[in-house]
């Protein structure tokens, strides 16, 4: 296992490369640079002090210099300062949003899972049914409707008309005021929408695959042995076959949330979360270099700890590997 | 040759078509492709004539769809918009396609140091969230819809490269792979002429639910400013269009994000039905 | 709130919009114990930098519009009167403006508000290390001096009309800020001003809290929270204001016009409508030999439609711009001689005139060359874009074949803009109360980064403008910018097209709104709750 554990965490090096290459490469396909674009907005920056900046960001050195020094700044978790006019640490801009955008997206994947799984598992037990194709219908449906469609459907409806819920943001005025549980239930009302929508939006990919690895786990030998011997179908499925079943899934823990944080651009912008999506699209659309390449950066640093922590409980999980091979 | 070819083909048409859905969706996807086609035929409007004392009028004998907020006629649109939309879905596919299985070709026949290089490259691409890359790539471009359909290509080979990877490893050691090997075929010979027929199942799959992803994928980027600039109609830049009016124009996003939604559905439902008609598990 | 002009002028774009507390009847979006009397507004963008010499955004100048003061400010019939000045003197030879400033202002941290502050205040604004948009009109002056705690004394080398509405600049508190380095200061995120209210909180993201100063000379603002909510889509903001949560936005025309003339939206909210302070307009770049032709020019002018544009995109709700000015007010020319108006066929006539030849694929050729260009406009504004398209289909039928391209602003400006590298733009000015335009139409104004980036050159306007903004005198004034506007008319550098209608809308709670020729915001602080 310590050998497992330790090989794992050395073969994150050379992705964390990549991933750091792949970021700074798409930040300089961009025609123009970094520099000319904060200075954009300021007419009065004279040519003096446009040299600085460049200096300053080492734009005068070639690529694969400043390239060293980027990464460099980034192991010291030194992300730079913000184009922006407020000009803060691209790390303190992150910091206040990316708490609201990991426990969101955590709560969407818990239920994603709770949710997908027992799908799945009823689909792949009456497989061919009507009731298979319905399911697989309704978690198509989720996929194919645009987001942010279904989400202003979803507002007008429960936050207009029937004014049951709050359309946008993430606490109402004056909530600062409510006891503890008020609080949390004022919270609650706000995110019932986006996570409903996104969980929604989620389901159909692993719903199907646990279909599927279900299905064929069902089709295995020992499955029929187990019938033949007239062990009770329900033991079957759920003792049997669903141990097996599942533990191929808990790797794809770490593949939902790319999606999910991708998605997060659509949810906060559309429901005013201030989240790292929001914060993403404002930077991309403003071309804030610094914050822009943070992003990314972390984005897929998250999704490698997710993949990370997904590997290792499979491994927990796993007997092969937890005792000692592999 | 060619009977050997057609019956396993026909036996595959009969199993696809025992699924009722995906049956569906195969219609669906095959009138709107027609539709597209011919859509000079069944509209007599174009799809920019702005009428501007007309805008935001309901559906009526004229206007099937009603008018938009320029008084173009939303029928049109929304049949224009197939053709745009179908375009960026195929397109974008297509790359995807080729690149994932080129690389997972290359990855699996060779197998070591080459296989570690491209599937760490796999690796370190699927960590990021898709849709940032993109968004970051197309604002720094432009939102052209080359442009649109190349990034979603690019950030979507992954999977197939896996997937053909995967079932290029099973194929290796089968025994016609090694016949051909020991009759002198050069490497690439075998690659295209014995491993990729092999593959291309999975492919299929793939790429069919890739094509409905890259429709979703344009429409989110047409909320966000960025997908197919007007005055260029697609799916997703008419429901954006319609956003704003969501209670009482509700023909304007109506009709595209039904659009949206029934043609990605059907994608889905039509890849469903090709992995499970292939899937050798249920012969027999 | 603050004279804002040049590159914020071209800053239109935010489509700020306002709400308030919502009606206590609503679930959710707000908590049992939100204040009845606090207000609520909402903004698509977040502000940048309350510091307001380094901001060019409108959601900052909203903010900072409330938290500071200028020395004067226009009141509600656009007259300059005393803000932080209690009263003023102009020298008899219009070169010396002497401020008598209030006593008892104190900064919202206690200090007094003294002449040291407007003196900081002009220094830092001139400053060449400040990043700042506003300091052209400060490097008319001479000489700036405060002989005593409560006056300041301001001399210009030359007459300059726009002196003393320049001093409606908010000013700074120069204890907080001299000697250090303003871009690094904290006051970007917690302002300290003089205003009517005090800034109290910002969550990234989600909203900035003000409170109603009580010491506020004018008195304490009977609203006691500014709540500025930041809600990134359009649309969300509309179903907030609908659902209670946002008390004031901005309508879009649909939205004013077809959606909101419910007994049951009336009955919860107040509509107002007058013409904005800004016009729109299509820009041609003078560099390009084919729009160096003024018949060119006026053919496209001939060939579009200004009150279709006005019905498509306003429907109906706004007027035609045939030049720089506001209908109505003292600097507007109503009859324009050489305005040429909507007349395709005169169109094809010039165009003939002109040298160019249709083509068999309908499209004109001069040369060779077809007669095809691009509309460059900035993303987010709907309504630009709207106008373009409608442009776009009327320029075809005279044999004109125009591309539009919609491009984000920063990009807008650096790679398009300041490179001198478009064909025609489609934007907006604001339009400032003073009828100086300089920065717009002088020739010396043609450079990187400045607004006159048509390169518009015309030896006979740069003299009526420096001549405009020479005098005090009214007639003479009036006189340069009529015998301007028939310059432009006749020139056509730019199709102006219109002036659109504000349409703000508030929830009818909020009480002691006065509409007044300066729209509606100029009495805010009198708003009340009953």
């Amino acid at each position: 296992m310590a050998n497992y554990l330790i090989k794992r965490i050395l073969m994150l090096i050379p992705l964390l490369l990549g991933i750091t290459l792949i970021t700074f490469t798409v930040i300089h396909l961009a025609p123009g640079e970094p520099v000319e674009m904060q200075t954009a907005m300021s007419p009065k920056v004279s040519a003096q002090s446009r040299a600085r900046l460049r200096e300053f960001y080492g734009l005068d050195k070639p690529l694969h210099v400043q390239y060293g020094k980027w990464l460099g700044n980034l192991s010291r978790l030194d992300f730079g300062r913000s184009f922006a006019p407020d000009n803060r640490p691209v790390l303190d801009k992150i910091k206040e949003r990316i708490p609201i955008t990991i426990s969101l997206n955590v709560i969407a994947l818990i239920l994603e899972f709770g949710l997908a799984l027992p799908i799945g598992i009823l689909a792949a037990v009456h497989r061919d049914t009507l009731l298979d194709r319905a399911i697989s219908v309704f978690v198509f449906v989720g996929f194919a409707v645009p987001t942010f469609w279904l989400a202003l459907l979803c507002m007008y409806f429960f936050g207009v008309k029937l004014s049951w819920l709050p359309i946008s943001g993430i606490h109402s005025l004056g909530s600062e005021q409510l006891p503890f549980f008020g609080r949390v239930l004022d919270l609650g009302k706000h995110l019932v929408l986006p996570i409903a929508i996104a969980t929604f939006g989620s389901l159909a990919g692993l719903s199907r695959y646990m279909r599927s690895t279900m299905i064929e786990v069902l089709s295995q030998d020992y499955i029929t042995t187990a019938r033949a011997k007239g062990v009770k179908e329900r033991v079957v499925i759920y003792r049997h076959a669903l141990k097996n079943a599942l533990l191929p899934v808990i790797t794809l823990l770490g593949f939902s949330l790319p999606a999910l944080i991708g998605g997060s651009v659509i949810f906060e912008t559309i429901f005013s979360i201030p989240g790292m999506g929001q914060l993403f699209y404002q930077g991309v659309m403003a071309r804030d270099y610094p914050l822009v390449m943070g992003i990314l950066v972390i984005g897929a640093c998250l999704t490698l700890i997710g993949n990370l922590l997904a590997d290792l409980s499979y491994a927990l999980a796993d007997p092969r590997i937890r005792h000692g091979k592999g | 040759m060619r009977d050997k070819v057609s019956s396993p083909a026909r036996e595959f048409w009969e199993r696809f078509t025992t699924n009722r859905f995906a049956t569906a969706g195969l219609v669906v996807i095959a009138v709107l492709f027609l539709l597209s086609l011919a859509a000079a035929a069944v509209t007599p409007y174009s799809p920019d004539t702005i009428d501007a004392w007309h805008v935001l009028l309901p559906p009526s004998t004229a206007h099937w769809f009603g008018t938009d907020e320029l008084g173009r006629d939303v029928f049109t649109r929304v049949v224009y918009g197939a053709r745009v939309s179908l375009k960026v879905g195929f397109v974008a596919v297509g790359i995807a396609v080729v690149v994932g299985t080129v690389v997972g070709l290359f990855a699996g026949f060779y197998g070591g140091w080459i296989d570690s290089v491209l599937m760490r490259i796999v690796d370190i691409m699927l960590c990021f969230p898709t849709f940032f890359l993109i968004l970051a790539v197309i604002a720094m471009l432009e939102p052209s819809i080359w442009y649109i359909m190349v990034i979603i290509g690019l950030t979507g080979w992954m999977g197939v490269a896996r997937l053909v990877r995967a079932e290029v490893l099973s194929l290796k050691s089968r025994d016609f792979i090694l016949a051909a090997r020991v009759l002198g075929a050069s490497d690439l010979r075998i690659i295209f002429r014995h491993v990729l027929p092999n593959a291309l199942s999975p492919v299929l799959v793939s790429a069919t639910l890739g094509v409905a992803g890259a429709i979703l994928t344009e429409s989110a980027l047409s909320f966000l400013g960025i997908g197919v600039q007007p005055p260029t109609p697609s799916w997703g830049n008419i429901l954006t269009s319609g956003k704003d009016y969501i209670e009482f124009a509700w023909w304007l996003s109506l009709f595209p994000g039904l659009a949206i939604l029934v043609t990605v559905l059907s994608y889905n439902l039509v890849g469903e039905g090709i992995r499970d008609a292939l899937d050798p598990r249920r012969r027999g | 709130m603050i004279p804002l002009r040049r590159l914020l002028l071209l800053v239109l774009l935010t489509l700020t919009a306002c709400s308030q507390g919502a009606p206590a009847d609503r679930a959710g979006s707000r908590g049992p114990g939100a204040n009845g009397s606090s207000f609520v507004t909402g903004s698509i963008g977040e502000p940048s930098t309350l510091i307001p010499t380094l901001a060019t955004d409108t959601s900052s100048s909203d903010i900072a519009g409330l938290v500071y003061n200028g020395l004067v400010r226009y009141d509600k019939n656009l007259k300059l009167e005393g803000d932080l000045a209690e009263s003023w003197e102009v020298s008899p030879d219009g070169l010396q403006i002497t401020f008598h400033l209030r006593r008892g202002v104190k900064w919202h941290d206690g200090k007094d508000f003294t002449s040291r502050d407007v003196l900081y205040t002009y220094r830092v604004t001139v400053d060449p290390k400040t990043p700042t948009a506003y300091a052209e009109d400060f490097k008319q002056v001479q000489s700036a001096q405060a002989p005593d705690a409560y006056t300041f004394k301001v001399r210009y080398a030359k007459p300059f009309a726009p002196a003393l509405a320049s001093w409606g600049m908010n000013i700074l508190p120069a204890h907080l800020l001299e000697g250090r380095d303003i871009t690094k200061s904290p006051l970007a995120r917690s302002p300290i001003g003089t205003g009517p209210y005090i800034f109290k909180e910002w969550i990234p993201g989600q909203r900035l809290i003000l409170e109603a100063n009580p010491n506020y000379w004018e008195g304490k603002p009977r609203l006691s929270r500014y709540v500025y909510r930041i809600i990134p889509d359009s649309s969300t903001m509309y179903m907030e204001l609908k659902a209670g949560g946002v008390d004031m936005m901005g309508l879009s025309p649909v939205q004013y016009q077809r959606q909101t003339n419910t007994k049951e939206f009336l009955a919860r909210f107040n509509k107002y409508r007058y013409p904005a302070s800004a016009y729109t307009y299509l820009g041609y770049n003078l560099r390009l030999p084919m729009f160096q032709d003024a018949r060119v020019r006026r053919a496209i002018t001939c060939a579009i439609n200004k009150e279709e544009i006005i019905q498509g995109v306003l429907l109906g709700m706004g007027q035609i711009a045939h030049g720089p000015y506001k209908p109505g007010t003292w600097a507007y020319k109503a009859k324009v001689e050489n305005d040429p108006g909507y007349d395709p066929a005169r169109a094809q006539a010039l165009l003939r005139e002109a040298g160019y030849v249709m083509g068999a694929d309908g499209i004109l050729t001069k040369d060779g060359k077809p007669l095809s260009f691009t509309i460059l406009t900035n993303q987010g504004n709907d309504q630009r874009l709207k106008a373009a398209q409608i442009i776009q289909m009327r320029l075809k039928r005279v044999g004109i074949d125009v591309k539009i391209r919609v491009v984000e602003w920063a990009s807008f400006l650096t790679n398009f803009i300041d490179k001198g590298k478009f064909e025609a733009v489609l934007l907006g000015w604001t339009i400032s109360q003073d009828p100086d335009l300089f920065d717009v139409w002088h020739s010396s104004k043609t450079g990187p980064k400045e607004l006159n980036f048509i390169n518009y050159k015309n030896p006979e306007l740069d003299r009526l403008i420096v001549e405009g903004r020479g005098t005090f005198d009214m007639e003479k004034r009036r006189d340069c910018y009529y015998r301007i506007q028939e310059i432009l008319a006749k020139d056509q550098p730019y199709t102006f097209l219109y002036v659109p209608d504000a349409l703000p809308v508030v929830s009818s709670r909020i009480k002691g709104i006065e509409p007044a020729p300066a729209g509606i915001m100029h009495n805010f602080i009198k708003w009340y709750v009953e």
